[in-house]
């Protein structure tokens, strides 16, 4: 087996069968498995879109959302366990594959104009 | 003081662990590798075993080295290492060394061949810190001084200098092994390696030192 052969079946196993497509702009809601007390439960994060990076393995996207007047902004790791779903909720217009520009807007300004021609579920 | 394995590095990817934490591992293929010499007191005054391990065509060794290889019966072999034991009495001529000597969770250390890196100046080779870039200097990337002057009227030997760096043996001590692979030959070994893809990498138990 080549190299490159053996670092993906290795990667292969590890990754999630099925994702949704997942695009720059779309408002999406991720599932976070998270420790509290010995207990495990899965706490809701919602947000933007603002980055896509990565592959195989490594695919991750930057979420942004704006709490109580913050920006606060988490890198997800697609394919890693402890994200135990993702929902796209909107899909977004937009004409940056980064949309790094929206960290310096505050209120209205953020807000991105929603687009049909895309499916929710696919 | 225990036998360790002959691979090639495969490359680095990440796997998850069981809490879902991201882990980065170097894959390394390693073995199966043949015994062809066992030492003995008797003989050669110390005890080690001598593992060879990249099979290769008949006519990329010359005929000493086919020769050494015949008395075990394996086929022609690249890369010969040595190891010395407390006992090498229960490794038997032309037997094999597998990956499974290893087990997930056990400390090895790494060694191998470092990148390259050619003729390499003072900055990239010893950290040097560079000179201004702006204002009218013209010191950018030079040592500045390199000794006194009249006396001693010479450089001290082992002033750092620019000159060949890497493409020298480098071990990397107390990497954890993450998971085995016996089907496959496989290692995975959480941190990085030295070379590159395709070096050959030489996978023992981690060295105790003051034991």
């Amino acid at each position: 087996m080549k190299a490159q052969e053996i670092i993906r079946s290795i990667e292969s196993e590890q990754m999630k069968q099925s994702l949704p497509t997942i695009y720059v702009g779309d408002t999406v809601k991720v599932g976070v498995i998270i420790q509290e007390g010995g207990k495990e439960r899965t706490q809701p994060y919602e947000g933007v879109v603002i980055s896509k990076k990565g592959s195989g393995i490594n695919q991750n996207i930057t979420v942004r959302k704006t709490f109580q007047g913050v920006g606060v902004e988490r890198v997800f790791l697609l394919h890693s366990p402890r994200i135990e779903s993702i929902k796209v909720l909107r899909r977004g217009k937009v004409r940056r594959a980064k949309l790094y520009y929206l960290r310096d807007r505050v209120g209205k300004a953020t807000r991105l104009k929603q687009r049909f021609d895309r499916s929710l579920n696919s | 003081m225990s036998v360790g394995i002959l691979g090639t590095k495969v490359g680095m990817t990440q796997i998850f662990d069981e809490s879902g934490k991201s882990v980065p591992v170097t894959v390394i293929q390693a073995g199966p590798c043949t015994v062809t010499q066992i030492k003995t007191k008797e003989t050669d005054g110390y005890m080690a075993v001598q593992l060879g391990y990249g099979e290769v065509a008949q006519k990329a060794l010359n005929r000493p080295e086919l020769g050494h290889l015949s008395k075990v019966g394996a086929g022609p072999l690249r890369h010969l290492k040595e190891y010395r034991l407390a006992d090498s009495a229960q490794y038997e001529l032309g037997g094999q060394v597998k990956v499974d000597i290893f087990e997930p969770g056990q400390v090895v250390d790494v060694i191998g061949t470092s990148i390259g890196r050619g003729f390499a100046g003072y900055q990239k080779r010893h950290n040097f810190r560079r000179g201004p870039m702006a204002h009218g200097s013209k010191n950018h990337r030079l040592p500045g001084s390199i000794g006194p002057g009249t006396t001693p009227g010479r450089v001290y030997p082992g002033r750092r200098m620019a000159g060949r760096m890497g493409g020298c043996q480098v071990t990397i001590r107390k990497l954890t092994i993450v998971r085995v692979d016996t089907e496959r030959n496989l290692l995975l070994v959480k941190g990085s390696v030295p070379g590159k893809p395709g070096g050959l990498l030489n996978v023992v138990p981690a060295k105790q030192v003051g034991k």
